[in-house]
């Protein structure tokens, strides 16, 4: 049987792997890729707490994680399509259109 | 056994989660990804939950990469793969990733409520749907409908996001 802190570290570090992605490529599709990676570590720990506590609502918060997760990537890719068509560029210090 | 296990996936999921922040072929970085995320899946049903195992196959494997994947082949991204890292910025980011890392593992491996928790009962109807639904389906049938509703909304959304104004063609 696993230890629960196993799952923890687990979700911990691919936490980390997906922040050092968003902080540090320079391409936005990879960036929103890593974004991806963070959401799912986050899941791991709220099934793993639901687990161990005999409990249904992380798996049921966990749900909606994945549910708002897919709206969050249709949008984003929505708008990075926009993007591109106006602003042949995917690189994120590029994207300054916002700025004053 | 199911250590082993645990420490195949985990091992398998933390390589391939490298793979996506390091290859310089998004193509690469998105397959590393799925790759990933069917580790997770595995996870999930080492945890006793097969309905999130299979959502996470459907939803993450089956739709949101390969979106990205059509992304990808939409877009020309060759000239990418020359730069892979921000160019100003970096060390500030190191920094941020390094504080946050420490921070994290202290905390789990510091914390002796975590050991103590770790011996706790497995009740049998944990890995039953009937559970999850009734729950899911009484008490959070309110979030369940808004979660339905934000999809619709970003289903129009992206739809009229992509869209081409009439005068262009």
């Amino acid at each position: 049987m696993v230890p629960l802190s196993w799952y923890l570290i687990l979700g911990a570090v691919l936490f980390i792997i997906g922040v050092s992605g968003v902080l540090l490529r320079r391409n936005v599709l990879i960036v929103l890729l890593s974004l991806e990676l963070m959401l799912n570590s986050v899941n791991i720990n709220l099934v793993a707490f639901s687990h161990f506590h005999g409990d249904f609502r992380g798996q049921i918060i966990a749900i909606f994680v994945i549910a708002i997760t897919a709206a969050e990537v249709a949008i984003a890719l929505g708008v990075l399509v926009a993007l591109v068509r106006n602003k042949a560029t995917l690189e994120v210090d590029e994207l300054t259109i916002l700025k004053g | 056994m199911e250590q082993a296990f645990f420490l195949l996936f985990a091992l398998v999921a933390t390589g391939s989660g490298t793979m996506v922040v390091v290859a310089r072929n998004p193509i690469h970085s998105a397959l590393a990804l799925m790759i990933c995320f069917v580790q997770v899946a595995a996870i999930f049903l080492l945890l006793r939950s097969p309905i999130l195992a299979v959502i996470q196959m459907f939803v993450y494997v089956g739709a949101v990469i390969i979106l990205f994947l059509f992304v990808i082949m939409m877009l020309d991204v060759r000239k990418e793969v020359q730069t892979r890292f921000l160019k100003q910025g970096k060390r500030v980011a190191i920094v941020i990733i390094l504080f946050l890392s420490a921070e994290m593992l202290a905390l789990l491996l510091g914390s002796d409520l975590l050991s103590a928790r770790s011996t706790v009962f497995i009740s049998e109807e944990m890995s039953s749907v009937r559970g999850l639904s009734i729950a899911l389906f009484t008490d959070y049938l309110f979030p369940f409908e808004i979660a339905s509703v934000i999809l619709l909304a970003a289903l129009v959304g992206a739809i009229i996001l992509t869209r081409r104004s009439k005068e262009e063609g």
